[in-house]
């Protein structure tokens, strides 16, 4: 190597120098700054249900006094709930409602979605058309002969009207399935086909299995939807109290006989945490699922 | 969509023997396929639609058959119900309120979700998991939050040195601030679908606004903003169309606290009064309907301004 002066891999400008470590003071400070807001707002969004589970933790006369911290814990408060609250029967309602419910949205949904993404006919767009108009009506138009029909057949009270609509499938379903579906290259199935593939061997065999994610998402919304549903039940089941899901029975118990905070609480964190479990459990499923029934056309 | 990377179909084809024959469509299978969903929407859509309007001209209490009144049910509702225009009036005030409170709230929660280079997915978690509570275990639980002596909230205000902190659900001019604040605790779903938005707009664009010198809130509003309007123009229309039928927050709040002065009765309360506790079946269908006409309405208005300030980059489901 020469002995020469001036070497442009090593050569340092003094100012670029200083602008370098100006702009990198700078990206600390903002990424400080960032990190301060989004931690103060997971402070705020965190907030209540710290106070739900810090609550349900207090003895009852904590619960009227101006402590938010419990002193001292009452795990006992989880059991209480069982004994004062028909709560375990609750549980069960809502989870025959929620599972069933997820069934049958599930069984009824995929064949519609398929046939409008992946068939070629006549009128596919107009009954598209139609599917989404259903989803924009309000529940109020139909909900009175509904529940008149209903009441005629005598499932009212009953758990039927909660699960049984849920077979004859959902237009939000259909949606965000065919929007998956539509997004499977047609050459699949068209090699399937040439194998002598029948379109049920090719819908169940072929698209299901590359869809799970959407369908996985849909089993989940609806489970989610009729685990968090009120206003059917409220229609449906209020009358009777051994029928009620969770929802309905948290309320109307605490209408009728002013369970403690504490008390209600922990029921409220039981109600809950379900929920919050299969969130973190499937967490990605759910997050790619909110996106593909947004604006993503 | 994803068919451009893959060859196009004519060309697939090898040999001269014959064009490529076209697909018979398989009609019953079609048919069988969409049944369940004709059959749902005959029975749960098509007929309650058409049954419910006629009742709408009718006095029905679920006992006696509908008897036919022509419009008196519409007119009732415009000169002889204070109940209806109580409903009203709260229904615009919640609406006019909190749906563009809602969208400055979720991009500003997408947008600062954005920036770190770590640990977004973490704050996206946290950020998202009031939405997934529950609506009743969430109401119950802010009624009891925001209790105005007992309560965690006005505890915290009161030791951080606010003197007389509101009394939130107990009192008619605060209570609907509760409901909204309710409303903002769970606005996860909708930031997921603006955090998407956001991180669709390509990267590029920012480099060069900031070689051009933009600061960040110019890139914001003349980059971020332009590119997220289908977002917003989104949850506009369901926002709309959500606010009518806002029922389970309000209907739990209320009951928890003796809602007397009617301040959490809104639209959806109303059809709901009037269909199960007062049995006027008729009178909440002409209610239901009005409210499909209302919402029609404002859809239609949001979508005829769409043009002026929605900016599809590459076409979209609503055009």
């Amino acid at each position: 190597m020469s002995t020469l002066t001036f070497d442009p891999a090593t050569y340092v400008d003094p100012e670029a120098n200083a602008r370098r470590r100006a702009k990198l003071w700078h990206d600390f400070l903002y990424s400080v700054a960032n990190h301060t807001t989004l931690i103060f707002m997971s402070v705020i969004f965190m907030m209540p249900l710290f106070f739900v589970v810090a609550t349900s933790l207090m003895d009852r006369s904590q619960t009227v006094s101006h402590s938010l911290w419990p002193h001292p814990f009452i795990w006992h408060n989880y059991i209480k709930v069982f004994q004062d609250v028909p709560f375990l029967r609750w549980t069960m309602n809502t989870v025959l409602v929620s599972t069933l419910g997820m069934i049958g949205t599930v069984i009824s949904s995929v064949p519609p979605a398929y046939v409008l993404s992946r068939l070629q006919w006549r009128g596919r767009s107009t009954a598209f058309i139609i599917i989404l108009a259903t989803m924009m009506l309000p529940g109020q138009v139909t909900m009175i002969p509904v529940y008149v029909t209903f009441s005629k057949m005598g499932w009212i009270p009953s758990l039927l009207p909660l699960i049984v609509p849920a077979f004859f499938s959902s237009g939000f379903s259909i949606f965000l399935l065919r929007q998956f579906f539509t997004s499977i290259p047609d050459e699949i199935s068209d090699a399937a086909r040439i194998d002598g593939c029948s379109e049920l061997q090719l819908l169940l065999k072929i698209i299901v299995p590359l869809a799970k994610p959407a369908i996985a998402a849909v089993a989940l919304f609806s489970f989610l939807g009729s685990w968090n549903d009120f206003f059917g039940p409220l229609l449906y089941i209020v009358e009777n109290p051994n029928l009620w899901t969770l929802g309905i029975g948290l309320n109307a118990f605490q209408g009728a006989h002013h369970v403690e905070a504490n008390l209600m609480m922990a029921a409220s964190a039981l109600f809950m945490l379900p929920v919050i479990v299969i969130f973190f459990l499937s967490q990605k499923v759910f997050i790619e699922g909110v996106t593909l029934t947004g604006v993503k056309g | 969509m994803g068919k451009s990377l893959v060859p196009s179909r004519k060309r697939g084809t090898s040999g001269p023997m014959q064009p490529r024959k076209k697909l018979k469509v398989p009609w019953v299978f079609i048919l069988l396929c969409l049944s369940p969903w004709i059959l749902g929407f005959l029975l749960f859509t098509a007929y309650p639609m058409i049954a419910s309007f006629y009742q709408s001209f009718t006095k029905f209490n679920l006992i006696e058959s509908p008897k036919w009144i022509g419009l008196a049910n519409y007119k009732r509702m415009f000169s002889d119900d204070p109940d209806f225009w109580i409903a009203m009036r709260n229904t615009i005030w919640i609406s006019v309120i909190s749906i563009p409170l809602r969208i400055a709230f979720a991009t500003f929660a997408a947008w600062i979700l954005t920036k770190p280079k770590k640990g977004m997915k973490f704050y996206r978690t946290l950020f998202f998991l009031p939405a997934m509570v529950p609506t009743v275990a969430a109401s119950m639980s802010f009624t009891y939050i925001f209790n105005p002596s007992y309560g965690p909230i006005n505890n915290f205000l009161q030791h951080i040195g606010i003197k007389n902190p509101p009394f939130w659900f107990l009192d008619p001019v605060w209570s609907k601030w509760g409901l909204i604040l309710l409303g903002l605790w769970g606005i996860g779903d909708t930031m997921i679908i603006y955090l998407a938005g956001l991180l669709d707009v390509p990267r590029s664009l920012y480099e060069a606004a900031s070689l051009e010198g933009a600061n960040s809130w110019q890139s914001f509003r003349y980059i971020t903003l332009p590119l997220i309007t289908p977002v917003i123009f989104f949850s506009g229309v369901t926002g709309i169309i959500g606010s009518f039928q806002y029922f389970t927050q309000a209907y739990v709040a209320a009951g928890q606290v003796n809602d007397y002065s009617h301040s959490m009765y809104f639209y959806a309360t109303h059809v709901y009064f009037s269909a199960f506790r007062a049995y006027e079946m008729g009178y909440a269908s002409a209610l239901a309907w009005v409210l499909l006409v209302i919402t029609l309405l404002c859809t239609m208005v949001i979508l005829k301004t769409q043009k002026r300030w929605v900016h599809y980059p590459n076409g979209s489901l609503f055009k």
